[in-house]
């Protein structure tokens, strides 16, 4: 079983999650082609100024009306992209497939990061089920879907220390990593591929078209 | 919780035409709008939107409704898009006219939340999709849609025929005569450098607006005319019922006139929609990247009146007066700035609202929410109650609203929670303030 996650599962994981989002953009790129609006208004500068002030902290005027939740999100995600790119111990995995490697996060970092994932997305689960204007607008898939991304950090957090039998666990810390890949291009989590374009567009409308700022 | 009251409202642009719907034929035209007509854009905001519920706190309805979740924009969605998208187009007569309620009252396609949401979606292009589908279904409120048949019988808004638009041009040059010795209307004249063009209510109910202008043009010295014919009417109430055809065919007239008068820029009245579907949503829907002549907002030609001296300004308004950012126009234009520029220039006491500029509340009466007529005006003031709130916070007397929609829709809502101000639109104060040449 480990030898299939850390063999054939990796390639398939990373071909899913590429190969989706390629796919999905260019069917996107296809159906937009009778787009008459979005297409033409898109502009770099006012696009990218909406995008740099969103993507700052509390760039957003309702990021600054909701700190905790502006606060939890930018760093869940920060920890999210990074954790697993610079974390040791996948390092160590891709030098000896494939020979190439990086710097990698100090051990105690990477812990701190990937327990932020985890109360991230434990904060992002509390939210859903406490706030109504939340609630009113949630289904079962925004739950699964939180689990979905927090399940690979819980399990390799746990793997690492060596909480529960290492056999076991690493193998489905290697599976809910996989499976969080390939559902990426096919539901919401997508909004990593998506939002750069909805913000550039808004901006862009805002900014470009219209003369007035959309933060 | 949708409010009782407000889903017993009976109106028969929504429940008659209801009745006449076949399933087959709901399913079919959603479907089409959805697939075809939207396609790319609508599914990228579908996909992105990951539920998170920020968008709520933008919302003046979902804040004036003591946060009730379901009038929150991303509920608004959910209660129309979502399900017909989940249900594949399989939706009944129950659900179109709850989603005609949404789509139509409780929604101004403001824009506001897309400030809020951290994607910049698009939340109002989608409630204007769903208004797109019910249209296309027959499916609109009353009083709306009888403003849209107007557009299409008419070119414009009121039903004016061609003689009343003449009659009230030269009552309203009588008037300004009286005012101003040598102030003329002059109608079709070639070459001109500015067409003056007006919202469709101003010759039906607001007609001294006219004469207004007519004496500030003729202050200003400026070089203008007027259409005597079709076309004159900027406004655009098809662009809100979904009647995007009607829209376009609007716009097309009212840019030929211009054109055949080979005038170099077009100046609106006071109104927001106006500029939006003069300047934006027309030009778009026939394919043009701009329109033909640039347009220059009633703010935008004042401020560049004042600040070029041409007009002088002899007293100042002295109550104390706030100020209505249009959605339109400071959203829409960033005009928040010149606006001030030019209530400052004539007014004493001037008290900004807070929040202001692009953050101001929508007042919930454009974006063909007023529109939509007396059976739903009770549910659009329960949607303004922080509208009311916010000019009752300032202490001023007078709401200077340079925007027919606004214009209305506050005078409602003043008059419902009894915040004993009253409205103005700046032309009016400038024929007070400016100094007028001696006879």
């Amino acid at each position: 079983m480990y030898q299939f996650v850390s063999g054939p599962l990796v390639w398939i994981a990373f071909i899913g999650f590429f190969g989706g989002l390629l796919y999905r953009f260019v069917a996107m790129a296809q159906l937009a082609k009778k787009e008459r609006v979005v297409i033409p208004t898109l502009s770099a500068k006012f696009g990218g100024r909406s995008l740099v002030h969103w993507v700052i902290p509390f760039g957003g005027a309702s990021t600054r009306k909701r700190p905790f939740f502006t606060l939890f999100s930018f760093a869940f995600h920060v920890c999210l992209l990074l954790t697993p790119l610079f974390l040791m111990g996948h390092i160590v995995l891709w030098q000896q497939a494939w020979g190439v490697s990086w710097w990698s996060l100090p051990e105690g970092a990477a812990d701190v990061m990937t327990l932020i994932v985890i109360f991230g997305g434990l904060f992002f689960i509390v939210r859903r089920l406490v706030c109504p204007e939340v609630r009113n607008v949630s289904y079962l898939s925004d739950f699964l879907i939180a689990i979905l991304v927090v399940a690979p950090f819980l399990t390799g957090y746990i793997a690492h220390k060596q909480w529960l039998p290492y056999q076991t666990i690493i193998v489905i810390h290697a599976l809910t990593g996989a499976l969080w890949l390939l559902a990426i291009p096919w539901t919401r989590l997508v909004h990593m591929l998506w939002f750069a374009f909805t913000r550039a567009f808004m901006g862009s409308e805002f900014g470009a078209v219209r003369h007035s700022r959309d933060w | 919780m949708a409010d009782l009251e407000d889903m017993k409202v009976i109106d028969p642009g929504v429940d008659d035409n209801i009745a006449k719907l076949t399933p087959e034929r709901i399913e079919q035209t959603i479907n089409r709008v959805l697939t075809q007509e939207s396609a790319a854009r609508l599914q990228v905001y579908l996909e992105t939107c990951v539920h998170c519920g920020l968008c709520a706190e933008s919302c003046q309805s979902y804040i004036s409704r003591d946060r009730d979740p379901d009038f929150a924009p991303v509920a608004k969605v959910k209660d129309t898009l979502w399900e017909m998208v989940k249900r594949k187009g399989k939706v009944d007569g129950e659900f179109l006219h709850n989603a005609a309620r949404i789509a139509f009252l409780e929604c101004g396609a403001c824009r506001r939340c897309s400030m809020y949401c951290p994607f910049g979606i698009d939340i109002s292009y989608m409630i204007m999709t769903v208004r797109r589908i019910l249209n296309l279904l027959g499916v609109v409120p009353q009083y709306l849609q009888d403003t849209t048949n107007s557009h299409a019988a008419t070119m414009n808004q009121m039903w004016v025929q061609q003689d009343d638009w003449i009659d009230t041009l030269m009552w309203q040059e009588e008037d300004a005569r009286a005012e101003l010795a040598g102030t003329r209307i002059p109608l079709d004249k070639e070459g001109a450098e500015i067409m003056y063009s007006v919202i469709g209510p101003e010759p039906k109910i607001l007609a001294q607006l006219i004469a207004n202008m007519a004496i500030i043009f003729k202050v200003a010295g400026a070089d203008w005319t007027m259409p005597s014919t079709d076309g004159w009417d900027n406004s655009n109430m098809a662009m809100y019922s979904g009647d995007f055809e009607t829209m376009g065919r609007v716009e097309r007239l009212h840019w030929d006139r211009a054109s055949q008068l080979k005038v170099k820029r077009v100046v609106m009245g006071e109104c927001g929609h106006a500029y939006r579907g003069a300047v934006y949503d027309g030009p778009r829907w026939l394919g043009w990247p701009k329109p033909p002549i640039p347009m220059v907002h009633a703010v935008e030609y004042y401020y560049e009146l004042i600040k070029s001296g041409r007009i002088k300004i002899a007293r100042k308004i002295e109550e104390p007066v706030t100020v209505q950012d249009p959605c339109n126009i400071v959203r829409g234009r960033g005009l928040h700035d010149k606006l001030r520029y030019v209530i400052n220039a004539i007014c004493e006491d001037f008290r900004d609202m807070e929040p202001r500029y692009e953050h101001n509340y929508c007042c919930q009466a454009g974006g063909g929410l007023i529109n939509c007529g007396p059976p739903w005006k009770r549910s659009r003031m329960k949607s303004n109650r922080i509208k009311a709130d916010q000019i009752h916070d300032t202490g001023a007397h007078l709401v200077i609203t340079p925007c027919h929609n606004c214009h209305s829709g506050i005078e409602d809502i003043i008059g419902f929670y009894k915040l004993g101000c009253h409205v103005s639109f700046i032309s009016e104060l400038l024929v007070k303030t400016i100094e007028m040449p001696e006879a």
